[in-house]
């Protein structure tokens, strides 16, 4: 209901939210933009090809996008720390984080998932893969579970922001930050950065290690290839550390007062 | 003189009033140190597969990456500048209280935006880009001419930064809601100043274009001046032309937009 209210709030600008659509839209396009201009001048990067980046990237992207859309909203939750507008929030009989999240709700964002989802099926069609059951199982699996670590990591994020008020840029590093790293092979980047985002914060279990399996590319890291199958479980992992992580910062909440 | 004065102060004023957010300061330092990474390893792999391409080598690219991010809130490239609360102004109505000051309205933003540039490429850009100098190998220039040569190019480059962004501002009188001008120039902003990929890799007439528009002045022009790729002079010349370009614009839209204003009293 929140999220119809701030719908139709939007709707009183029709040409700014037409503009901010296609706007959301060519944004997200334009980190897959930078990449055609880099295979503009070469075939290879990181030895991955432009269709293969291309899978990647419609991975990242969805993922990352069904997230932003849920849950995107959750940067504001600084500002309503802040001047204390979050008491409104919670007093009433829903749950503050249903609330926060569906603050703002911008359908705008769901060209991100559009770009995302287009960008995946044109590279479907330029991909070399050897499909098996296995591997059409793991495609919706493996964007299910990004979009529930995507989704842990902002609501990490919120909760951060409890204690930080105004920090929220932050949580952009590991959000905008981690599906931009992902966009790419994982071949590009120092193993000391790889090694983070899979052990310290799996972001690689979006799309990096189940994308390497139905490429049938080596794993990083020399991981065995059981990883490919442990998304779920991993996002299963992150949103039970997200929401308790988000219980104490709720609790520490003192409001302004002002 | 006096005016002179007052439009240091309001520098001054918008220098100090960022400079009261530290968390959000030290949130953008981090933010941009971990773009700066992500973009070094794949500008390398690049570099990597096709050294030299658009005449830089690997050490200069890097050292681009760390200006592009350290411009990116300096210049506002991705938005954030004063012109958010110009925008705010318009559509409330406060903008009339602006138009009453015994000031000129767009000096007066100017001078505004020029403070908070100041504080942010001090408060943002420095750190990053010495993270980015000290972790990687980089290309920087040992006489002190070429550094005062590029600061030049950098205030300039703040100069046309505002000059577009005070016309998105500006629309705002006749859209009420600006957001949607804002993005649109924001993203002709990211793709057209460098942030996206140098320019002088953009292949062939698409690169001419880039380069001839004036978002070239924020990044690329700047990092050429800083690498030893650019004559300063032609460069000062390139972007004051599009400063005085886009001011004029910005003050033949100011007059139109100030005949609109009316206020309702209360």
């Amino acid at each position: 209901m929140i999220a119809g209210m701030w719908m139709r709030s939007t709707m009183a600008y029709r040409a700014s939210f037409v503009m901010t659509t296609f706007g959301n839209f060519a944004a997200t396009s334009f980190d897959f933009v930078a990449i055609m201009l880099m295979f503009s001048r070469v075939r290879a990067l990181g030895g991955y090809s432009l269709p293969e980046v291309a899978f990647l990237y419609g991975l990242s992207a969805m993922a990352f996008g069904l997230a932003d859309l849920a849950i995107g909203s959750m940067d504001r939750l600084g500002r309503r720390v802040r001047d204390g507008t979050l008491d409104t929030l919670l007093v009433r009989p829903v749950p503050v984080l249903a609330q926060v999240a569906a603050d703002r709700f911008a359908l705008r964002r769901l060209g991100r998932v559009v770009q995302g989802s287009l960008v995946l099926g044109w590279s479907l069609t330029g991909v070399d893969i050897a499909w098996t059951p296995l591997k059409l199982l793991l495609m919706p699996v493996m964007v299910l579970s990004g979009f529930a670590i995507f989704s842990a990591v902002f609501v990490a994020g919120a909760a951060f922001q409890f204690v930080a008020q105004d920090a929220s840029e932050v949580q952009n590093a590991f959000t905008y930050g981690g599906t931009t790293l992902l966009q790419y092979p994982p071949t590009v980047f120092a193993k000391e950065l790889v090694r983070g985002v899979t052990f310290v914060l799996p972001l690689a279990f979006v799309n990096w290690l189940p994308a390497t399996y139905v490429l049938g590319r080596p794993y990083p890291l020399d991981l065995p290839e059981w990883v490919a199958f442990t998304p779920p479980l991993v996002a299963a992992g992150c949103c039970a550390l997200a929401g308790l992580a988000w219980r104490a910062g709720l609790r520490s909440y003192r409001s302004t007062g002002s | 003189m006096g005016a002179g004065r007052l439009y240091v102060a309001v520098a001054a004023g918008g220098f100090r009033r960022y400079a009261t957010y530290r968390a959000a300061t030290a949130a953008g330092v981090f933010t941009n140190t971990v773009f700066g990474l992500i973009l070094v390893y794949t500008y390398r792999a690049l570099w990597d597969a096709k050294p030299h391409l658009g005449g830089y080598d690997e050490a200069q690219v890097v050292t681009y990456v760390w200006l592009g991010q350290a411009f990116l809130s300096t210049l506002a490239i991705g938005g954030g500048g004063v012109e958010d609360e110009l925008m705010d102004r318009i559509r409330t109505g406060d903008v009339a209280i602006d138009l009453y000051r015994p000031a000129d309205l767009q000096l007066w933003w100017l001078a505004a935006d020029l403070g908070r540039a100041c504080f942010q490429l001090l408060g943002r850009g420095v750190v990053p880009f010495v993270f980015g100098a000290l972790c990687f190998p980089v290309c920087l220039p040992t006489d002190a001419g070429t550094w005062l040569a590029f600061l030049v190019a950098v205030l300039l480059a703040m100069v046309v930064g505002f000059g577009i962004r005070y016309l998105v501002a500006l629309s705002a009188f006749w859209l009420l809601d600006g957001t949607g001008v804002g993005q649109m120039m924001w993203l002709a902003g990211y793709f057209c100043s460098g942030m996206l990929l140098p320019l002088n890799v953009f292949p062939g007439a698409l690169g001419e274009v880039v380069r001839a528009l004036p978002w070239s002045s924020l990044l690329q022009r700047p990092a050429d001046v800083l690498l030893g790729h650019a004559d300063p002079v032609r460069t000062y010349l390139f972007q004051g032309a599009w400063a005085v370009v886009l001011l004029g614009l910005g003050r033949v839209m100011q007059s139109a937009a100030t005949r609109r204003v009316v206020v309702q009293g209360g």
